[in-house]
C-alpha cells in the first residue's frame, strides 16, 4: 500500500493512508456505484498531497451523496462545513469534513460551485450546518437555495461585500450608525 | 382597567394582561401570557463575553429565541492568508483565550503536518503538558463561571486559585499567563526551566485537594441539583445533530473522545479515563468537566514522570529556527534568521484538516496551501460556533435564570466564536 504524500508522522495522527486506506476504497467503491457520473474526481492520501480522501460531487448531487455517506457509510458527524476561494472558474469550492464515530475515519467533500450560482443547503440533514452555511454566505456570498434564514452572522447585516474573498482588501471599515435592529419575524 | 382575579387591588397603571383568565396558564405570574421581546446581550454580564441574544418572552419562559455573534471578529480566518505561518501563532493564542497553550499546540500540528516534520520526544511531552493544563484552567473558568452566575461565588474563587498558580506554572514556560504563543513550528519556544516538573506535580497535589474540596461544595448541595438537573437539556440525537464534542457531547451519552479514539502525540502511553454522562443537562456537564478535571491531573502526573530532558526543536532546516547565539556570531546565522522571520518559510502544497480534543470540543484547524509562505485559506474549526448554534433549541420553554445556567455550561468562548 503506498504512503501517504504528506509523509505522515506517529505522534501527529500517523498514517492514516496504512490505517484506514482499505475502508476508504471500499467507501469511494461504494460511492462511486451509487453516484456514478456526479462523482467528479476522487483525490487519494496516496497520489496527492491530503491527509484524507477527497470526494468531488456534482453540485447537484452533494446533499444526496452526504446523505449516503451518513447513512450507509456510517459518517454520522459533520466536522466542519466551509469554503476556499480558488480564483479560477468555478471559483468557490465548498468542502464539507465528515467524521465517523464507529469507525473513526474522516473524509472530505467538495463540490464546486461558480460564482453566481446557489447550492443546495444542508440544513435538513444537519441543522448544525445552518450558521456554517450562512457563514459560507457572509464570507464568501455563496447563496443556499432552500436555507431557512439566510443572511450575514460574522459581519454586520448591512455590510456590503464578502470578506473572505481574494479579491477584498484585508484593511478598510465600513462605518454603521445605528445598532443592527431585532428581526421580530425570526420570533414568531 | 380589567378586573384581577385575585381581587386586590393593583398599583395604578398595571394592567391584567387578556389571556390571564385561563386557568392553564401560570397563575402566579402577573405578567403571564404578556409576550415582550427583549434582548440579552451583548454587554451583558451573564453572557459569557459580547453574545447577543433576542427572546420572546412568555412571562418569564422565553418562547424563541435567535442568537447573534460577531461582536468581536477579528477577521483571523482572512489574516492567516496574509501573514506567514509563523506569525499567525500568536494569533492562535486569542482564539480560545483560556487555555491559549492547546491553541497553539494544535496550530503547530497542523503546519507540521503539512510539512512532514517530526518533532523530538521532549518537545511532544511538553506539549502534552501544555494542553493538559490548559484544559484543566479552561475547566475551571467553565464550571466556576456557571457557579457564579447561579450565585455560588466561593466555588469561583477555589478554582480561580488554582488558575492563578497554573499562571505562575505558565509564566515560567514560558514569561507569559494568558497569551502564551509557546508552541513553534517545528519545537517550543524554549525549554522548560529546571525543576519545573517538581512543582508541576506541587500544582497538581494542591489541585487535587482543592479540587476535592469543591466537588464537596457543589455536587450535592440541593439547591445546585435543583438548578441544574434537568436544565437546557441536549440529548444525544441533538447533540449529533449539531455537531457537539468534547464535554458538552459526552454529558449526553456521546462516548467520544479524540486522545483516546484519534490518538495523536503520546496519549497512547498515558493512562486516563473518559467521563461519559447520560442526561445531558447542566449537572451533566459539570459533572463531565470536573471528572475531567481530575483525569487531566492524572495525565500530567504521568507526564512529569515520563518526560527526560533532551532536545525541543526539530532540526528538519526548513523550519528550524536558529538559535540566538548561533544568530549573534555567525553571518550564516544572522541571514538565516532574517530570512526565516521576513519571509517566512515554504510550506508545500497540499491540505490538511488537523482536529485535536480541545477542553470545548473538538478544535481543527483545516490549512490549503498552494505553496509559499502564506496560507491559501486558513480554516479555524471552533467548537464554540457549533455549540453557541445550540443554544436556542435548548433553551426554548426555560426560564431566563436556566437560559444563564445553560450557557455557562456549554462553555462559549467568544474568541473562539468570533475568530
Amino acid at each position: 500500500m503506498s504512503q501517504n504524500t504528506l509523509s505522515p508522522i506517529a505522534t501527529n495522527g500517523g498514517d492514516l493512508w496504512a490505517k484506514f486506506g482499505e475502508t476508504w476504497k471500499s467507501q469511494i467503491e461504494a460511492l462511486k456505484q451509487q453516484f456514478g457520473e456526479r462523482i467528479e474526481e476522487v483525490k487519494l492520501p496516496s497520489e496527492y498531497p491530503t491527509d484524507v480522501p477527497i470526494v468531488y460531487v456534482k453540485k447537484e448531487a452533494i446533499i444526496d451523496a452526504l446523505g449516503f455517506a451518513r447513512s450507509t457509510l456510517e459518517y454520522g458527524f459533520l466536522s466542519d462545513l466551509t469554503a476556499t476561494d480558488e480564483e479560477s472558474e468555478p471559483r468557490f469550492e465548498l468542502v464539507y469534513n465528515l467524521f465517523s464515530h464507529t469507525k473513526f475515519t474522516r473524509i472530505r467533500f467538495k463540490t464546486r460551485v461558480r460564482e453566481n450560482e446557489e447550492c443546495p443547503t444542508l440544513v435538513n440533514l444537519w441543522p448544525g450546518a445552518n450558521w456554517q452555511e450562512r457563514e459560507v454566505f457572509d464570507m464568501f456570498g455563496v447563496r443556499f437555495t432552500g436555507h431557512p434564514d439566510l443572511r450575514r452572522i460574522l459581519m454586520d447585516e448591512r455590510w456590503v461585500g464578502h470578506p473572505l474573498r481574494k479579491d477584498y482588501p484585508l484593511r478598510g471599515y465600513q462605518v454603521f450608525t445605528e445598532a443592527q435592529h431585532i428581526h421580530t419575524e425570526l420570533l414568531e | 382597567m380589567a378586573e384581577s382575579k385575585y381581587n386586590q387591588t393593583l398599583p395604578s397603571g398595571i394592567q391584567i394582561a387578556q389571556g390571564a383568565q385561563d386557568p392553564a396558564h401560570d397563575t402566579d405570574d402577573l405578567w403571564d401570557d404578556s409576550r415582550v421581546t427583549v434582548n440579552i446581550g451583548p454587554t451583558h454580564p451573564a453572557m459569557h463575553g459580547a453574545l447577543r441574544m433576542a427572546a420572546k418572552l412568555n412571562g418569564e419562559t422565553i418562547e424563541k429565541s435567535y442568537c447573534e455573534f460577531g461582536y468581536t471578529h477579528r477577521a483571523k480566518e482572512k489574516l492567516g492568508e496574509n501573514r506567514t505561518y509563523h506569525n499567525f501563532i500568536v494569533y492562535t493564542d486569542r482564539l480560545n483565550y483560556c487555555s491559549a497553550l492547546m491553541n497553539n499546540v494544535i496550530y503547530a500540528m497542523s503546519v507540521e503536518k503539512l510539512m512532514g516534520v517530526e518533532v523530538p520526544e521532549r518537545c511532544i511531552w511538553l506539549r502534552m503538558v501544555c494542553c493538559e493544563l490548559a484544559r484543566v484552567i479552561d475547566h475551571l473558568i467553565c464550571i466556576g463561571i456557571n457557579a457564579v452566575d447561579l450565585g455560588a461565588f466561593s466555588f469561583f474563587l477555589y478554582g480561580f486559585h488554582q488558575r492563578e498558580e497554573a499562571y505562575t506554572l505558565i509564566e515560567k514556560l514560558c514569561g507569559a499567563r494568558l497569551t502564551t504563543s509557546y508552541s513553534r513550528i517545528g519545537g517550543m519556544m524554549a525549554d522548560a526551566p529546571e525543576g519545573f516538573e517538581k512543582e508541576l506535580k506541587s500544582w497538581i497535589a494542591r489541585t487535587r485537594k482543592v479540587i476535592d474540596e469543591m466537588d464537596e461544595l457543589l455536587t450535592t448541595n440541593k439547591i445546585w441539583r435543583n438548578r441544574t438537573e434537568g436544565v437546557c437539556v441536549f440529548d444525544r440525537e441533538m447533540c449529533m445533530k449539531y455537531s457537539y464534542t468534547g464535554p458538552n457531547a459526552r454529558a449526553a451519552g456521546i462516548d467520544l473522545d479524540l486522545r483516546r479514539d484519534q490518538p495523536v502525540m503520546f496519549y497512547k502511553d498515558v493512562e486516563f479515563d473518559v467521563p461519559v454522562a447520560q442526561n445531558g443537562d447542566v449537572n451533566s456537564r459539570y459533572m463531565v468537566r470536573l471528572e475531567e478535571i481530575r483525569q487531566s491531573l492524572n495525565i500530567l502526573s504521568q507526564v512529569a514522570d515520563k518526560m527526560k530532558p533532551g532536545p525541543i526543536w526539530s532540526e528538519d532546516k526548513r523550519i528550524r529556527i536558529p538559535d540566538k547565539d548561533v544568530v549573534h556570531n555567525t553571518m550564516e546565522g544572522l541571514i538565516h534568521h532574517f530570512k526565516f522571520f521576513m519571509t517566512g518559510f515554504q510550506v508545500p502544497v497540499g491540505e490538511a484538516y488537523t482536529q485535536f480534543e480541545a477542553s470545548n470540543g473538538e478544535m481543527g484547524f483545516y490549512i490549503v496551501s498552494k505553496g509559499g509562505p502564506h496560507a491559501h485559506r486558513m480554516r479555524i474549526r471552533g467548537p464554540s460556533v457549533w455549540h453557541y448554534q445550540g443554544l436556542s433549541p435548548m433553551v426554548e420553554g426555560e426560564k431566563i435564570a436556566d437560559m444563564v445556567a445553560g450557557i455557562g455550561s456549554i462553555n462559549i468562548i467568544a474568541g473562539e466564536l468570533d475568530r
